[in-house]
């Protein structure tokens, strides 16, 4: 475990805006992604999916695929091979059931119903055309109405506990405000721009993969408990992923597909999704109902959050949006109450889409503290301030850092937020129409997982880091390797950083918003772990000037060892190496948190989002005019980067609140606009006034590199304030999301 | 039943046998020609991942049947840098962070290439985001999108200005 007592100080490479180191292969089109991999004598598989929601597959034509020139085998569940491991089984903590041909049962609309293969992409396509399955149907059940609520036995990965803290019976008691609000968000889909896509070749019983994935080891152990082989004999690279979002961090039916194909036919087998395909079994952020009791004393101080969820999950598998966790651990409530319930429809399993329960439950909190603060005839910014948490609400643990303040101040400053009139319906452009001002509190956790990573120093003076885990466009090639750098104190140029491949030190997870954080503190543990071997080197080498410096702690910056607190002595690292006859030398780290941090202490970036809304009183159009984000997260890496990212998670939070939802054919429960034509996501013309601003914060606590991470949080506090927003501009409050023209108009 | 078409790919003229008239032109760069650069989204027009230029002209590959192509010209990603000297549009990208995972930025960048070649949109930020939102990133890239496109519009008019002079 690294050392949690010794704050880093900035080198010189955290902290500057590097442009991506990635950028020359991204834009000249040579970045390789996985369905870019053509191995000879290449398969094309494609997979039928089930046109129904509920029912049985009766019929498929395979006679007629494979007819077709070009088809070479058609899988169904009468012929298709033995997997050695049970798709109802999850092989991971990170797994989830995998619908693999198992039998003729639908259990959502999308889920493959037979797979297709041969020579060309065309003929796979025909192939699967002329299956023309028929079905028996059974009425589906596809909204949160249509199944009978049940309360979520909590287990971890997808089951959240509820979570009380203080009386909250008493806090509705002693409430002499209160509301009582319900709120919907719908089912949203993924859809990174690379659909999910997998090159399986066998060599014997040894399997190489060309996947994206978000978390290379536990797949390949994932992968290989279904056929049976070790974890080690499975090598996956996934050097660049078109996008994950959560999507690409669990193993899925169609790869375990093509991989078995792949074995059946001793061929290797190309398997991409089409965008329609991605509307089914491979995740999503699963529709919510939340109903909030929020009370108040008569100066405004909550006496009561009471926060309930119900979830839509699988018939077959649970993943139960953790909605009612975002009223944890935010405002000073007298009491909170977080619970959960699900309710089992045909649909794919849900599963984690960036920002998993926060942005949900967010959405519905940041709306529900609006009616709050309107009912207590307060401004919203004022009501979130008299509210306020020094420290974490029901549990009293200190932050390790929380410049929220600051989020709130510099947000408003930025934004203008002063002077807004606190009812309603007062302002409008010049063009006449509606304009409205809102804002959401934003908070996201802090995980660390587990990660390993390797440093070597050359001796040419160059070092070489390596970590499995990939970059899928948070920009982890270049932050890590800036602290990587840091960590010898060398230039960045002189840093070679190697990722994307199962082979290397395993990396972890790249997903909940903790990647720079955990491989970050890996790879700073291995540069140290050379500096301390330079350190022995140097002090044990009477031609040193470190000679005898026994067992003081080293630094190295500047191309030097240093002896720490002591600028009178030190070495070049280069004359060290070559002293010591030009050896190479090899350091190790690991990176994770100890248990005792995560006891003492709460931990989370936080975040102010203001929006302003343009609505237009004829047409009931909302634009999005402008959207200023102020956030605490600890130390920033790349500035650059950071804000890209914090943006692009803002952008999820517009699309959030206008533009995503998965809508259901009663009649079939097929998703009816399963593209990227029906299923909005936002466009360029859809993004404009943009901000974001990011409030220094040092945390000597939350690692030792003082790390928070921002792939998640940007979407959290950004729905809330643009829901919030169109009530400042209309007086309609809508409680439910995406808000569409039908909910304005009128 | 085959075709032999010839295209005139990134510069250089070629005869391409067509095995099947289905294939589109994205299909044929990127599993027939082992040119990958070019990125698929959705395969039917609604993403723009696989822009490129055909005669000059931004145009959805996906779309495209290759058979339709006799005697085009077609530029992709892979033929837009000067060997080592990237398009203005390509530092444009990376400078402004016009991208994250990378794989809408192929189709962004032909998209910008054709759009600029326009002349619709000149450096007005509105009209670019317009311009351009015929090209979906899921990243939401979008502000450094605009910004890359803006300077590049002006460093090349610059350079036309320069050359002209
Ligand atoms: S792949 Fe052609 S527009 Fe999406
Ligand atoms: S950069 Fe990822 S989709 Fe645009």
């Amino acid at each position: 475990m690294p050392d949690t007592t010794q704050p880093i100080r900035f080198g010189s490479n955290a902290g500057q805006p590097v442009s991506r180191r990635d950028g020359i292969a991204k834009v000249t089109g040579a970045a390789p992604f996985a369905a870019d991999n053509q191995p000879d004598n290449l398969l094309h598989a494609v997979y039928a999916p089930a046109a129904i929601a509920r029912g049985r597959v009766t019929h498929l034509d395979v006679a007629a695929a494979r007819a077709h020139p070009g088809v070479t085998h058609v899988f169904t569940p009468a012929n298709r091979p033995a997997l050695e491991g049970d798709p109802d089984d999850k092989p991971t903590m990170f797994s989830f059931r995998v619908e693999v041909l198992q039998d003729d049962t639908v259990r959502y609309a999308g889920q493959p119903i037979a797979l297709v293969l041969a020579e060309t992409l065309e003929a796979a396509h025909e192939g699967v055309r002329l299956l023309a399955p028929r079905y028996d149907m059974e009425p589906s059940r596809v909204t949160l109405d249509d199944a009978t609520p049940f309360d979520v036995e909590p287990g971890g990965f997808g089951r959240p506990a509820a979570t009380v803290h203080g009386d909250v019976e008493a806090g509705h008691a002693a409430a002499a405000r209160a509301i009582d609000v319900t709120y919907e968000t719908a089912a949203q889909y993924h859809n990174a721009m690379e659909t999910h896509a997998i090159v399986a070749q066998w060599d014997g019983d040894r399997l190489h993969l060309d996947v994206p994935t978000q978390a290379l080891n536990i797949s390949c152990a994932a992968y290989a408990a279904f056929f049976g082989i070790p974890a080690e004999n499975v090598t996956i690279s996934s050097p660049y992923l078109g996008g994950g979002f959560g999507s690409k961090a669990i193993p899925i039916g169609p790869n375990v597909l093509a991989i078995l194909a792949a074995r059946a036919m001793g061929r290797p087998v190309k398997l991409m999704l089409t965008r329609q395909q991605m509307f089914g079994p491979v995740g999503h952020r699963g529709a919510t109902r939340q109903r909030l009791r929020l009370g108040t004393d008569a100066a405004g101080a909550l006496t009561v959050i009471d926060h309930d969820g119900l979830s839509a999950t699988s018939t077959f598998d649970d993943f139960m949006e953790p909605a009612a966790n975002a009223s944890q651990g935010l405002y000073a409530a007298g009491a909170l109450r977080s619970t959960h319930r699900g309710v089992r429809l045909d649909i794919g399993t849900p599963g984690p889409m960036r920002a998993p329960g926060e942005a949900s439950g967010s959405a519905a909190l940041e709306c529900a503290l609006d009616e709050m603060a309107e009912a207590a005839g307060l401004d919203p910014l004022d009501f979130r301030l008299i509210n306020y948490a020094e420290t974490e609400p029901g549990t009293g643990k200190p932050y390790t850092s929380k410049a929220l303040r600051e989020c709130y101040a510099q947000g408003a400053e930025r934004f203008g937020w002063a002077g807004r009139p606190l009812a309603p319906g007062q302002m409008r452009d010049e063009q006449g129409m509606l304009t409205g001002w809102g804002m959401g509190t934003a908070l996201f956790p802090c995980p660390m997982f587990f990660a390993e990573a390797r440093a070597t120093l050359r001796p040419d003076g160059t070092a070489l880091f390596e970590t499995s885990a990939a970059d899928m466009g948070q920009g982890a090639w270049t932050s890590l390797a800036q602290i990587a750098a840091d960590s010898l104190g060398l230039p960045l140029e002189k840093v070679e950083f190697h990722a994307g491949h199962s082979s290397l030190p395993d990396g972890g997870v790249a997903g909940g918003s903790g990647h720079t954080a955990t491989a970050g503190t890996a790879l700073h543990t291995a540069g140290i772990d050379v500096v301390r071997q330079l350190g022995e080197i140097a002090s044990a080498d009477p031609d040193s000037p470190l000679h005898g410096a026994g067992n003081a702690r080293f630094v190295a910056h500047d191309g030097r060892l240093w002896i720490e607190g002591d600028d009178q002595r030190s070495d070049a690292i280069e004359e060290i190496v070559m002293r010591a006859g030009g050896v190479e030398i090899t350091g190790q780290g690991q990176g994770g948190r100890p248990q005792e941090v995560g006891e003492t202490y709460a931990m989370n970036a936080h975040g102010a989002v203001f929006a302003e809304v343009k609505v237009d009183p004829d047409l009931g159009q909302v634009r999005v005019s402008r959207l200023v984000g102020a956030f605490a997260a600890g130390r920033i890496i790349n500035p650059k980067l950071v804000e890209s990212q914090l943006m692009g998670g803002m952008i999820w939070g517009l699309g959030f609140a206008l533009h995503e939802k998965a809508s259901h054919d009663p009649a079939t429960g097929r998703i009816l606009n399963a593209d990227l034509a029906g299923y909005h996501v936002p466009v360029n013309a859809d993004v404009q006034g943009l901000e974001v601003i990011t409030v220094h914060e040092d945390d000597p606590h939350v690692n030792p590199l003082g790390i928070k991470g921002v792939g998640e949080i940007g979407i959290v506090g950004t729905v809330g304030a643009i829901g919030n927003a169109i009530w400042h501009a209309t007086g309609k409050r809508i409680r439910h999301f995406p808000i569409g023209i039908p909910d304005l108009l009128g | 039943m085959s075709l032999s078409i010839t295209l005139t790919l990134n510069g250089a003229t070629r005869a391409v046998a067509l095995d099947d008239m289905r294939v589109t032109l994205l299909d044929l760069l990127r599993e027939r020609l082992a040119m990958p650069g070019t990125k698929k989204g959705c395969d039917r027009g609604q993403c723009g991942a696989c822009t490129v230029l055909v005669n000059g002209k931004r145009v959805n590959s996906c779309l495209t049947l290759a058979a339709t192509l006799d005697g085009a010209e077609i530029t992709t990603i892979e033929g837009l840098a000067k060997g080592e000297a990237l398009h203005p549009v390509q530092e444009a990208f990376i400078k402004a962070d016009g991208f994250q995972c990378g794989y809408c930025t192929p189709g962004q960048i032909m998209s910008a290439v054709g759009l600029i070649a326009e002349g619709r949109a000149g450096d007005d930020p509105e009209r670019i985001r317009e311009g351009m939102s015929g090209n979906i990133c899921r990243c939401a890239a979008y502000h450094g999108i605009t910004r890359a496109v803006q300077e590049a519009t002006r460093r090349m008019a610059e350079e036309q200005k320069g050359d002209a002079a």
